[in-house]
């Protein structure tokens, strides 16, 4: 049951890391391999506001998440939609987007190295302990987990129900058929990348309040998310959510039956098996 | 049934909620150049994609000269001597016109290499009208060129059943007299043809029978005269109350 | 038939001779230039390995740093019961039948699988290696002590060389290279004419991946002390896509005009500032894509097509060449 409950607080963060993700290879069709560095540099935004000023992570965001807003639109606008508009074929795109984040993931990393170190960093936020069906579970994941649940509501609200989300969600269908019927496929590219910054930003500052971060681990995120985003099926945000509460369960599962060391692995397992059984993803309708 | 090479028997394939080969018939004999029209997306190019492996049917049977091929990949299909052009033509930009050529008969229905695979290379660029132009850099052809091109490579496999995606489409009358003749002279060769069409002109001058489908279903099969003026026919080019 | 052409003699002839003087560098230095050399050989077979499958394909593959790590591994695993050449052999094999796996499982789909898929491969194979060290409750570091030296290395890695060479000539005038290329064209029509693509790009993936762990195994008396975390080392991966990419992968001595450089630069970065290794990988990948997006190859083929044409344009207008 305690592994139960501990996966599922897991997978709340890697769920918006995957929504995150997802948005950006869903609607911009740039599969962002930097995104886990974003992660960390929340991380690290999260830690010295909460250090210096004292603001409490989970209201870190309103500052955090904007700020990478900010910055995944200008990495979009700057950096990858020259690529978008040079590419002849979308397999063309796909090497160039993949060599360019790749690219990003290693210079922000190095950055980061060489502003905040590589040592392990952790803080204390709400330590202790809550007791959920007769067993104790730290407050700042269970916090965390209700913080994301949150956010993912008002994502899918503003997606489902509003007409720039529905507007996306075209793009995400068919971008040809999008501008047709008068969409800003550039713009709602844009936009969508840079949301997907700013939902994997936030998972950053939450992820920061209870799991021990450093400078050099957000290429591990970058595959997990990927990992779900395909589980889930490209651009499904339910699936992504249902898939990053699967991977969080097998990931405890795993650490805590077998060997803690074997995370990957566990993660592993789980892709194959998807990658083997349904390619389209857990919810993916097949298209030829 | 003798004579058949090609046998289609409720050959079905869905995508989504859409039925676009609905259990579908015909027959083609050897030797035979079949005409497979009706309005856009009335599933002939899918029907195609199933005859030649890109797609698999749903269900139904699909036999080449009594193998079955419907369920088998492409490459499996092309191997047993079923070779295509495609409806947007598709040549390969960075390989020479001769390599275009010869891609066509390594891997396929008959495998040629080396010395061999040059000379036919050079009788099928000839055949098509495209001698001489063996070392052009393949992006420098022509529309119609790239068609002839896209032709020589199914033809250099030697295959039992020739299946021509709209080859005729986009030419202008010059070029669609050429490309007739051209069509009429390989049938003549005596190979086995389907050809999907919109050019009328075409298909009245060059079929020997028409298979006509609307909305995935074949509506009207047989001899050109008759099927052309058949009602449902005209009905459903011309717009019925289902078009 | 022809076996080789005037062109082909003499590259063959330049390659020779360029691989022999390699070979001789030992009787002249025994310090940095060899080690350097061993560097520049080591790089040169690997990116050459990866090119021959990554080239054609257009997958790009991080599973270097797994085929590697096995064939390092196989080596500090047996050094105390077999001979180094048969180690080195079944490095090799081991290698060749992970990527058979790995491309089964994976070719299939489009190139983003892939790439994700074998960027964790190596941190996949490391944490099961790690754990199955420690549930047979062997030590995790291995020594590999033998009578090799840097030279001995050199000389197996220019034999290397010339094999990967060799067999990639072999495979480009093969019906699989034909294939290969029909394949990074236009994969439907490549299947429509017979070609198994499957298949194709999974033999292409294991002769790539058996050669790296070859050169994996050579390597591993270099290291003389291995660990799991040091053997399966990813950044090794990503300097082999940045150098072969650099260089560029349409001919097959592409790959080497991006190892020279690079490796120097980052022999130079890695003892300068080795804090900034990370930063500098990045900013080539960034520079690779924005300004050489073929590669070396490319930019020097687009230049010699310029200047033919900047010809034309000075003789129509009745000028002199310069």
């Amino acid at each position: 049951m305690s592994i139960i409950i501990t996966g599922l607080l897991l997978g709340g963060t890697y769920a918006l890391i995957a929504v995150g993700l997802t948005l950006q290879y869903g609607v911009a069709r740039i599969m962002n391999l930097a995104n886990g560095e974003n992660l960390v540099f929340a991380c690290f935004m999260a830690l010295w506001l909460f250090s210096t000023f004292g603001i409490n992570p989970v209201f870190g965001i309103v500052l955090i998440a904007p700020a990478s807003f900010v910055l995944s639109w200008a990495i979009y606008r700057f950096g990858l939609k020259p690529l978008v508009n040079r590419a002849k074929s979308r397999g063309q795109l796909e090497v160039d987007s993949i060599l360019v984040t790749f690219g990003l993931m290693f210079a922000f990393q190095g950055l980061m190295l060489l502003v905040f170190g590589g040592r392990d960093q952790t803080y204390h936020f709400l330590d202790m302990a809550v007791p959920i069906l007769g067993q104790n579970y730290g407050l700042n994941r269970v916090v965390a987990f209700v913080a994301a649940a949150l956010i993912a509501g008002l994502l899918y609200m503003f997606l489902y129900r509003t007409r720039y989300g529905t507007a996306i969600r075209a793009v995400a269908v068919d971008p040809v058929s999008a501008r047709l019927v008068a969409v800003d496929v550039p713009r709602a590219s844009a936009f969508a990348f840079a949301l997907g910054g700013a939902l994997t930003a936030a998972a950053g500052a939450l992820l920061s309040s209870y799991y021990t971060f450093n400078a050099a681990m957000g290429v591990t995120f970058t595959m997990k998310a990927l990992i779900i985003v395909i589980m889930g099926g490209v651009g499904d945000i339910r699936g992504a959510i249902i898939a990053a509460l699967l991977l969080g369960l097998a990931e405890t599962a795993v650490a805590s039956l077998i060997d803690p060391g074997l995370t990957i692995a566990a993660t592993y397992a789980l892709f194959v098996l998807v990658l083997l059984i349904r390619p389209q993803g857990i919810f993916g309708r097949r298209v030829s | 049934m003798s004579g058949s090479l090609l046998s289609v028997s409720a050959a079905r394939r869905a995508f989504g909620g859409l039925v676009a080969v609905n259990d579908v018939s015909f027959e083609v004999k050897d030797g035979e150049l079949l005409g497979l029209i009706g309005p856009n997306g009335s599933g002939k190019t899918t029907m195609l994609n199933l005859i030649s492996g890109a797609i698999r049917p749903n269900s139904g049977m699909i036999v080449l000269g009594g193998e079955t091929i419907s369920g088998l990949p492409a490459h499996r299909v092309a191997r047993l001597g079923v070779a295509r052009t495609f409806q947007l033509v598709r040549v390969l930009p960075t390989l020479s016109v001769e390599e275009n050529v010869t891609a066509g008969g390594v891997f396929g229905h008959i495998r040629v290499w080396g010395e061999d695979a040059h000379k036919l290379a050079h009788a099928l660029l000839e055949r098509v009208g495209l001698g001489g132009r063996a070392g052009t850099p393949t992006g420098s052809l022509t529309y119609i060129d790239q068609k002839r091109l896209e032709l020589a490579r199914a033809l250099a496999s030697n295959p039992r059943l020739l299946l021509l995606d709209e080859w005729l489409a986009g030419l202008n009358p010059s070029e669609l007299r050429i490309g007739i003749q051209l069509i009429r002279d390989i049938r003549n060769d005596g190979r086995t043809i389907i050809m999907v069409e919109h050019v009328m002109d075409a298909i009245r001058s060059l079929c020997d029978r028409v298979v006509v489908m609307s909305s995935g279903k074949t509506i009207a099969d047989g001899d050109v005269g008759a099927v052309l003026s058949d009602p449902a026919v005209i009905r459903a080019y011309l717009g019925g109350e289902n078009a | 038939m022809r076996l080789l052409s005037a062109s082909e003699t003499r590259i063959g002839v330049i390659g020779a001779l360029g691989l022999a003087s390699v070979a001789m560098l030992p009787l002249l230095d025994q310090g940095y230039t060899l080690t350097l050399t061993v560097n520049i050989m080591l790089y040169v077979v690997l990116c050459t390995a990866w090119a021959l499958f990554s080239g054609p394909t257009h997958y790009i593959s991080l599973a270097t740093a797994a085929f590697y790590g096995l064939g390092t591994y196989a080596v500090a695993l047996g050094i105390d019961i077999l001979p180094f050449p048969l180690l080195v052999l079944i490095g090799a094999l081991v290698a060749g039948v992970v990527a058979g796996l790995v491309g089964v499982a994976t070719l299939r789909l489009s190139g983003v699988y892939f790439v994700i898929f074998t960027l964790g491969l190596a941190e996949l194979i490391r944490q099961v290696v790690t754990w199955l060290q420690s549930e047979m409750g062997s030590s995790l570091g291995l020594y590999v002590l033998t009578d090799l030296r840097e030279q001995h290395l050199l000389w197996m890695l220019t034999g290397m060389a010339a094999l990967v060479y060799v067999a990639g000539w072999l495979i480009n005038r093969s019906r699989l290279g034909f294939a290969m290329r029909i394949i990074g064209n236009d994969e439907t029509v490549a299947r429509h004419v017979g070609i198994d693509t499957a298949l194709a790009k999974v033999v292409l993936f294991i002769i790539s991946g058996t050669i790296i762990g070859a050169v994996g195994a050579i390597l591993a008396p270099r290291y003389s002390y291995i660990t799991p975390t040091g053997a399966f080392n990813s950044m090794i991966s990503f300097q082999v896509v940045i150098m072969a990419l650099l260089g560029g992968v349409h001919r097959l001595w592409g790959p080497l005009l991006g190892v020279i450089p690079f490796t120097i630069l980052f022999d130079q970065v890695s003892s300068r500032f080795p804090n900034h290794t990370s930063l500098v990988v990045g900013l080539a990948f960034i520079a690779i894509v924005y300004l050489l997006p073929r590669g070396v190859l490319g930019f020097f083929a687009d230049l010699a097509s310029l200047r033919r044409r900047f010809r034309i344009v000075l003789v129509e207008d009745g000028k002199a060449v310069p």
